[in-house]
């Protein structure tokens, strides 16, 4: 399958990045080769096979149900943009 | 006094105890080499006046007698990992300016046991690239140069300007993040020694995400042995990784010369790439002939799937990669471009923020997650990816360690392998496999090209097996001697 420029612009959509024309004639011939090579899985047999979804084949540790980090707004803050009276601020949102 | 910058790390540490010399004049010496080989572009941020501090701090407790494990040991910190105050980057224009309040888990044991950073290292952005040609901070240029060639290299990548520190005697060790040979490729490319531990030995709390599944955190050093004395300290559990495993951390250097009699090292027939340098082959069987005759028993393995882990690697990471990179929004933290509404602003800084390479592999990422692809190319790529494991679990029933070249090249000139994004992709042929299946993997300088540039073997273990790895590797290194500098660096060793 190919990428066309039209897919460029919906999936740019999706990862919320703006792309002009010409980076998406680029794109589109970038993305598909990527693709292609991609494709080639479609060569494997992988009937049966389960998706591997850690390579870690432990059981998830699990700690006690309590509050261990907090209370730190201006910590958290400081590396906001724009900040005003411990609230990140973002354009207007809701008319 | 020795020449400072060309001791390793064991020998330094000695040096220290003995009193031979001080924290302060080893880490002025390395400053001193940073200073001149500015033109090399390995760090995005400098902390020399911080080092200084610290070194004095060092130098008291040696006065006391009671030194920290790696105390005054100048290392160069792989801008990927946070450091609480001093700005952390990920080679990113949209994180320019962000200072962490919090430091790295990995970087805070390192810490710990007194090493001291000279710099935050440059990277390919966000660790995606093989050449460190992809950082909004520059390029960083390899040390080395071909015979008879002015021409500027790249040191390999991402982890490009810690290798490239470590090769040009600016920095003693170096931390790295190997997602999919960003540790091992660059340690060939720069003639040093890289080790990526096996998925969950080191914490990844507090390292910038990349791909979650894959990205692991490791040393650089000039030799083994100064990889072995890193890891230990860089290694361990942390309950704030629910990746990271909790087992009991080795004195990796303990047991580095306890031989390979009768260790069976397993030659991979499938990692006879197309495309790979015959020198390189060529290499690969001096490296066979060096393991047997220091006692080793080989073994021809077959890893059938090896051929596809680039292509699932190139599904799985960037899906995660599109997930983890969401979070750069331009609200929170990093840098912010105004738009006409929220989703504009996002838009546009995105757009603004990442570079080419970062954008392409969150789109393809974003493509291979989305509705209706999502069991075609996602499942598919981890469906191959168990095929890959289970390849590795059935070669490791016949041998203890496997022998295989890093790369299928010797370092190339900046600017090369850059018209299509594949061409640079497979530069990781080699390293991607053992990515994929969480193994640990290593790169051992063991010879030079004809013109002159390093190339490096790697050896590939079972999970938490690094000792073996370590043991294997110091046999390797002891029989190919690989003795050679960078021309033209500062401070010639006498």
């Amino acid at each position: 399958m190919s990428i066309d420029k039209n897919t460029v612009g919906k999936i740019a959509r999706l990862a919320r990045i703006k792309v002009s024309e010409e980076e998406k004639e680029v794109l589109s011939g970038q993305l598909s080769s990527i693709l292609k090579m991609i494709e080639e899985l479609n060569a494997v047999n992988t009937d049966g096979v389960e998706p591997l979804t850690s390579v870690v084949q432990m059981q998830m540790y699990e700690r006690e149900d309590k509050v261990t980090d907090g209370a730190i707004p201006d910590k958290i803050l400081t590396n906001a943009p724009e900040q005003t009276a411990g609230f990140f601020v973002v354009p207007k949102v809701v008319e | 006094m020795a020449n400072l910058t060309h001791l390793t790390i064991a020998q330094a540490l000695a040096g220290l105890k003995k009193k031979d010399f001080t924290a302060v004049e080893l880490v002025e010496a390395h400053i001193k080499a940073a200073e001149a080989a500015r033109h090399l572009n390995c760090f995005i941020t400098e902390t020399f006046d911080a080092a200084r501090a610290q070194a004095k701090e060092a130098d008291a407790r040696y006065q006391k007698g009671n030194p920290l494990p790696l105390d005054g040991i100048p290392i160069a910190m792989k801008d990927l990992f946070c450091t609480e105050g001093v700005q952390t980057t990920a080679a990113s224009a949209i994180l320019k300016g962000f200072k962490p309040p919090y430091e790295s888990t990995v970087s805070a044991q390192m810490k710990r046991d007194g090493t001291i950073t000279i710099g935050k290292a440059n990277l390919d952005e966000f660790a995606m690239g093989s050449s460190n040609t992809t950082s909004a901070y520059g390029n960083v240029i390899n040390p080395w140069k071909a015979k008879g060639s002015n021409k500027d290299l790249v040191p390999g990548g991402s982890s490009g300007g810690s290798a490239a520190a470590v090769a040009a005697r600016i920095s003693m060790g170096a931390t790295g993040t190997d997602t999919g040979g960003s540790i091992r490729q660059p340690a060939a490319f720069c003639g040093i020694t890289g080790i990526k531990p096996t998925y969950g030995r080191c914490s990844r709390w507090g390292i910038v995400a990349f791909a979650s599944s894959l990205d692991q955190a490791g040393p650089f050093g000039k030799t083994n042995e100064d990889c072995a004395l890193l890891l230990r300290s860089m290694a361990g559990w942390d309950p704030k990784d629910s990746t990271s495993v909790n087992k009991p951390v080795p004195d990796y250097a303990a047991t580095l010369n306890k031989g390979v009699k009768g260790l069976r090292v397993g030659v991979p027939k499938e990692y006879r790439i197309d495309g790979t340098s015959p020198e390189i082959l060529a290499l690969w069987d001096k490296g066979v002939q060096m393991m047997k005759d220091a006692g080793a028993e080989i073994v021809d393995v077959s890893l059938p799937h090896t051929k596809y882990a680039l292509h699932a690697y190139y599904v799985v990471a960037p899906a995660e990669c599109s997930s983890n990179l969401a979070r750069y929004d331009g609200v929170r933290y990093g840098q912010r471009v105004e738009g006409d509404n929220l989703i504009d602003t996002y838009e546009k800084t995105r757009q603004q923020g990442f570079g080419k390479e970062v954008k392409r592999r969150i789109l393809i990422g974003t493509y291979v997650l989305s509705a209706g692809y999502y069991d075609a190319y996602y499942n598919k790529a981890r469906r191959v990816r168990k095929l890959i494991w289970n390849d590795f679990i059935e070669a490791y029933k016949k041998c203890d360690v496997l022998l295989t070249p890093c790369a299928p090249t010797p370092a190339f000139a900046i600017g090369e392998n850059t018209q299509d994004p594949i061409t640079m992709y497979l530069n990781d042929v080699f390293t991607i496999p053992a990515s994929m299946a969480g193994m640990p993997g290593m790169s051992v300088p063991v010879g030079l090209s004809s013109d002159g540039l390093p190339l490096g073997l790697q050896l590939l273990g079972r999970p938490f097996e690094e000792e073996t790895l370590f043991q294997a590797a110091q046999a390797l290194e002891k029989a190919a001697n690989f003795t050679a500098v960078p021309q033209n660096i500062v401070g010639k060793a006498a």
